[in-house]
């Protein structure tokens, strides 16, 4: 397994929407390596076979019915907004359309 | 905005050979959103069919919808998929606005259905097969408008503004194979699929399939090889290709697009394409880069949904006949030809006459009414045929009193004139315009013997046998009669009283 | 008035409930003790990060008015209606902010109740305030509140445990005879254990998780802070049970918890040493009280057995795989977008994923940062079968370990946290190290099975509480309650009374140091 470095955690704080001076970086560069090391035992601790675990107490088809229930005001949708502007969020101009 | 060079679509189909690759969105038409109790619906005031779970709020959980698992399970069946025995959510992660979680749920390697295919059938009949490669359940994300800049593109807005209303509408994703083998017909057969998709859940009843209203919306893939070699091109994904007409157009212009890419010599990138009504071109959107490593796990916050077979056979019982094998049932039980029944399939009046003819009319006479007279003035009026106002009992009646003679053709254009102008039955609009045909041979005799005393040589000539005479008889009739004899019968009478065989 | 009120703060719930439906003293005496008590001390411990004072006596007072109505108005109250109780600050509430110990929430408030709070609100428990914990509750100590630290009523330079510190203090210091926790790794029951208090993780699903702010989805649990094991049966019942808007919420009743508690023996009960969560690394003074306990119990009739969990060794490296990597996921939604703050990049182009970076960069604190990074890591493409992946077949692991301890023992024992309190700051700089403080703890979250601390006495060493671990297979927290209970009432027994009796006394100018045993 790779070791994590200075230019993995640049790159992951991109993906995770955190901006990053470079101090920042070498510093968690080197505390994301001791930690990265600690659990790497993971990987080789359990066989091919064993089933993976997503949830520590299995259930299964738990739905809802198809009822409608309660909604929000527009105003109290937005109560706890940045910005609003006509009942909608408002956000700066985005960079990239997906 | 620069123009991409492309190659004309006969030298690109010379050159290379297409594959494609289609994604269907389509929104479920459930009560409520796939995982909150919010109603579903289309076109309210912004941000008020929400409530936290929409918005995202700290400490939220979801809760599936077990509607539009249902719905889910009845798209694959119609598509022909194997239903899974159990699937996962999944979280697919990635920042945008109009997702309020910044993560999407959706499903990533345990889609509910897969393994299907679509046989599709275009214009002139030829039969392709589409395999399907997977229906996965999802939500919809909310909606942004972008302000300032020009007209409402991104590009240039100065800021955007989001309405979540459409957040966590339930969507099923269907993910064709790559379909190979189309030729020159793949643009064709992009859109014949698109439409096959929209009709068939429709035809389910598990959305309102109003593609303007992006019910249904479609991502084309598109790719070219040359002839003969069979690894695949680099891709561009084409993003919310949103009418069945821009599918075909834009599976064309990318194939000449990419042709005249290739034959600079240059490479295919891979990146996100959008269309473009207006100028009907693409215009490069991103590059595929590592801000698309979603970083997909399991939801932790739902359980697997199993789907029993005693459920998945309920629910195929509850499916309709599907469209296609419908309209090959509907041909032979009416005995229209091939061209007679693409017609009245074309002029959306399928239903209408299926109906007109359970309604009591004969197939002929259904055809006769929709196609000769109510396509018409629909399409005058600006409807669909079947909201012109017509009831197929309406029609009835009305072919009713032509067999009975009651009135004639020329008159039953005039009573349906009358339905739509809500004068009321044709019954009563006969009664009320005085429309009947005479029916009585006593009065009718007498115009006949006024006529023939009027044209004695003529009466002479139809005696002596020349019976193509008798057009100035009847005629004088129906002068007299003021069209409102039934000529077939004036006929009759004429050639009775000269003692001529008809 | 004074020692009325001192008397007041002093009682367990159970006794407050005995007390209001005597009569013998009204609702609003209760919380205006409490509110008085939080008064006095809390400038000192840093518990609570917002008191709800008005809305707190408004809900007294109604309890007093249905009792003084008399008939079915005062039937229908419940048990613990009037008892006033504290809740950790990441647990959403109407009419209150909830921060989640996050710069990046500071003036938040939720539209929405949490289902706990709903059945709080059912049962008028008067909400005394929201505690402090670690910024949405990731650490081991409350140094990570973006409000300042909470401080341990034993001593004050040393910290109360975390993530949930606050909640902890609270009811040490008095300020509260109940508190809501959330447990992901050990956010309770440590707390609980370098306290001196009691503390429960139910079962996964025995709790509602709805409007608890997610940190890791699949080990967080929302559970009772108390003085007394039987206060802590009591409060899970009230905030227990299926709720539809979880979807992980289990159907089971766990209302055999209060009785379970009063049950009063062990005898015949078998209790499982876990070879591998005591010894080596655990401080000395805490391995003496765990081995003084175990002598108690079998002394009461118990058996002792020891049994074994080999994969406990992978237990702490696959916590700090799947927690980080939900965590990832769960804090995307804080953008800047929909709630909470908003920071504007300081130069460059004003684009919404600027503002998105800009404000997670001003709004998280180190610790959260470095659980997002590793998270992201662990989940993105290439390493999601070896980190994420492994670590949930770990799971897989320590859950058979545990099943097959299960079959040879009712409840498993621990110590609770490897070391008494620290000072605060002693570990902030080593992650590591204040990670490894959860080492006992973070099985239970990993199997999904129910663990209770309670007090087990003080260190030789320093004099500082020590934390006794139970553990239940999964769905059997009672039998934490039946062992808890009785642990509880030899120890007292022993020391001659609560063991927080023996804690500093706050507000005033003396502050003694706790004495040892």
């Amino acid at each position: 397994m790779a070791a994590i470095n200075r230019d993995d955690v640049a790159h992951l704080a991109r993906l995770a929407h955190i901006e990053m001076s470079a101090d920042e970086l070498d510093r968690m560069a080197v505390e994301l390596a001791v930690i990265v090391d600690s659990v790497k035992s993971v990987s080789e601790a359990a066989g091919e076979d064993v089933p993976a675990t997503s949830h520590p107490i299995p259930l299964t088809n738990v739905f809802r019915e198809d009822v409608v229930g309660h909604t929000f005001t527009a105003e109290q949708a937005l109560s706890g907004a940045p910005d609003a502007y006509e009942n909608r969020f408002k956000v700066p101009a985005i960079l990239d359309e997906d | 905005m620069s123009v991409d060079a492309t190659l004309s679509f006969e030298e690109a189909m010379e050159k290379y050979d297409p594959v494609l690759g289609i994604e269907v969105h389509v929104e479920l038409n459930t009560k409520t959103k796939m995982f909150s109790s919010a109603p579903n619906v289309f076109g309210d005031e912004p941000n008020t069919n929400v409530n936290e779970v929409d918005l995202g709020m700290p400490g939220v959980l979801p809760v599936v919808n077990k509607t539009a698992v249902e719905s889910s399970i009845k798209i694959g069946l119609a598509l022909n998929c194997k239903i899974a025995e159990s699937c996962r959510f999944a979280r697919k992660n990635y920042f945008y606005p109009d997702t309020p979680k910044n993560f999407q749920t959706s499903q990533y390697d345990e889609p509910i259905a897969y393994d299907g295919y679509l046989d599709i059938e275009l214009e002139d009949g030829t039969v392709f097969r589409v395999e399907i490669e997977r229906a996965h359940m999802e939500e919809d994300a909310g909606k942004l408008t972008h302000m300032g800049g020009a007209a409402g593109r991104i590009q240039g807005a100065d800021y955007s503004l989001v309405d979540y209303n459409r957040s966590g509408v339930p969507l099923v994703e269907i993910v064709t194979k790559p379909i190979e083998g189309a030729g020159s017909r793949a643009p064709e057969l992009a859109k014949a699929y698109v439409a096959a998709v929209r009709e068939i859940v429709k035809n389910l009843g598990v959305s309102d399939a109003k593609m303007e209203r992006g019910n249904v919306r479609c991502d084309a893939n598109v790719s070219l090889r040359p002839h003969g070699r069979e690894r695949f091109g680099i891709r561009s994904e084409t993003k919310n290709v949103n009418s069945l007409r821009a599918v075909e157009h834009a599976v064309r212009y990318e194939i000449q697009r990419h042709a005249a890419v290739l034959d600079s010599g240059e490479p295919v990138i891979q990146e996100t394409r959008h269309w473009h009504e207006d100028t009907r071109s693409t215009t490069s959107g991103r590059p595929k880069s590592d801000a698309d490593d979603y970083r997909y796990f399991p939801e932790p916050d739902l359980v697997p949904v199993v789907a029993s077979r005693e459920w998945v056979e309920e629910l195929r019982a509850t499916l309709p006949e599907p469209p296609a094998e419908r309209r090959k049932r509907l041909k032979e039980a009416w005995g229209y030809s091939d061209l007679e029944f693409r017609d009245v399939v074309n002029a959306g009046v399928m239903d209408s006459i299926e109906e007109t003819i359970s309604a009591g009319a004969s197939a002929d006479v259904a055809r006769k009414w929709w196609m000769g007279e109510i396509v018409g003035r629909a399409k005058v009026a600006d409807v669909d045929p079947s909201e012109l106002g017509v009831t197929p009992q309406v029609i009835v009646e009305l072919n009713k009193l032509v067999e009975d003679g009651k009135i004639n053709n020329k008159m039953a254009t005039q009573v349906l004139d009358g339905v739509l102008a809500g004068e009321g039955t044709p019954e009563e609009i006969v009664e009320k315009r005085g429309l009947a045909v005479v029916s009585d041979d006593g009065p009718l005799l007498e115009a006949i013997d006024a006529a023939l005393a009027a044209q004695p040589d003529v009466a002479e000539k139809i005696r002596g046998g020349k019976v193509q005479a008798i057009g100035a008889i009847v005629g004088g009739v129906m002068k007299a009669t003021r069209g409102q004899a039934d000529a077939g019968r004036v006929r009759e009478l004429i050639l009775q009283k000269l003692g001529v065989e008809g | 008035m004074t020692e009325l009120k001192n008397e007041l703060i002093h009682h367990s719930a159970a006794d407050l409930a005995a007390k209001l439906a005597a009569r013998e003293v009204t609702a609003v005496e209760v919380t205006q003790a409490h509110l008085d008590r939080i008064a006095d001390v809390d400038g000192q411990v840093n518990a609570f990060l917002h008191v709800n004072t008005e809305e707190a006596l408004a809900v007294a007072a109604e309890v007093d008015a249905a009792r003084a109505a008399g008939g079915s108005a005062a039937e229908e109250l419940h048990a613990l209606a009037g008892v006033p109780i504290a809740v950790k600050d990441l647990i959403v509430t109407i009419g209150q902010p909830t921060t989640a110990g996050s710069k990046i929430l500071e003036g938040w408030h939720s539209p929405y109740d949490a289902t706990v709070v709903k059945k709080l609100r059912a049962a008028r428990m008067p909400i005394l305030g929201k505690t402090n914990l670690d910024e949405f509750a990731m650490g081991s100590s409350t140094e990570h509140s973006a409000y300042g630290p909470t401080r341990n009523p034993w001593d004050l330079d040393r910290i109360p445990g975390g993530s949930g510190g606050g909640s902890a203090a609270a009811v040490a210091a008095f300020e509260a005879p109940l508190a809501l926790g959330t447990d992901t790794g050990g956010s309770i029951r440590q707390p609980g254990a370098v306290t001196g208090t009691v503390g429960v993780k139910p079962t996964y699903g025995a709790v509602s998780r709805y409007g608890a702010i997610a940190m890791a989805s699949s080990l967080d649990q929302i559970g009772p802070v108390s003085r007394t094991v039987l206060d802590s049966a009591l409060l899970q019942e009230v905030i227990g049970g299926h709720d539809p808007f979880d979807s992980t919420s289990l159907t089971d009743p766990f209302n055999d918890l209060v009785a379970a508690a009063r049950v009063g023996n062990v005898a015949g009960m078998k209790i499982g040493i876990v070879k591998e969560l005591h010894g080596e690394g655990y401080q000395a003074g805490v391995e003496n009280r765990f081995n003084e306990s175990l002598q108690l119990l079998k002394d009461a009739g118990a058996e002792i057995v020891e049994v074994s969990c080999p994969n406990l060794k992978y237990a702490l490296g696959a916590y700090y795989l799947i927690m980080p990597s939900e965590v990832s996921s769960n804090l995307a939604k804080f953008d800047g977008v929909r709630f909470g703050m908003r920071v504007l990049p300081k130069d460059g182009p004003m684009t919404i994923e600027r503002v998105m970076g800009a404000t997670r960069a001003a709004g998280f604190g180190d610790e959260v940062k470095r659980r997002i990074i590793l998270g992201t890591y662990a989940l993105s493409a290439g390493y999601y079968d070896a980190y994420y992946g492994s670590a949930q077949k770990v799971r897989t692991l320590i859950q058979r370990d545990f099943d097959a301890a299960f079959a040879k023992a009712d409840v498993l024992i621990s110590p609770t946290a490897p070391t008494t309190a620290f000072k605060l700051g002693e570990k902030l700089d080593d992650p590591l190290a204040m990670y490894l403080n959860d080492v006992a703890t973070i099985p239970a979250n990993l199997a999904g099975i129910p663990g209770l601390s309670l007090p087990g006495g003080l260190a030789d060493e320093d004099g500082l509480p020590v934390g006794i671990q139970l553990l239940a297979p999964a769905r059997q927290d009672a039998r934490l309650y039946r062992v808890g209970a009785v642990l509880e009432s030899i120890l007292e027994e022993k020391w001659g009374g609560p063991m927080l009796a023996q804690a500093p006394v706050l507000g005033s100018a003396t502050t003694t140091a706790g004495g040892s045993n």
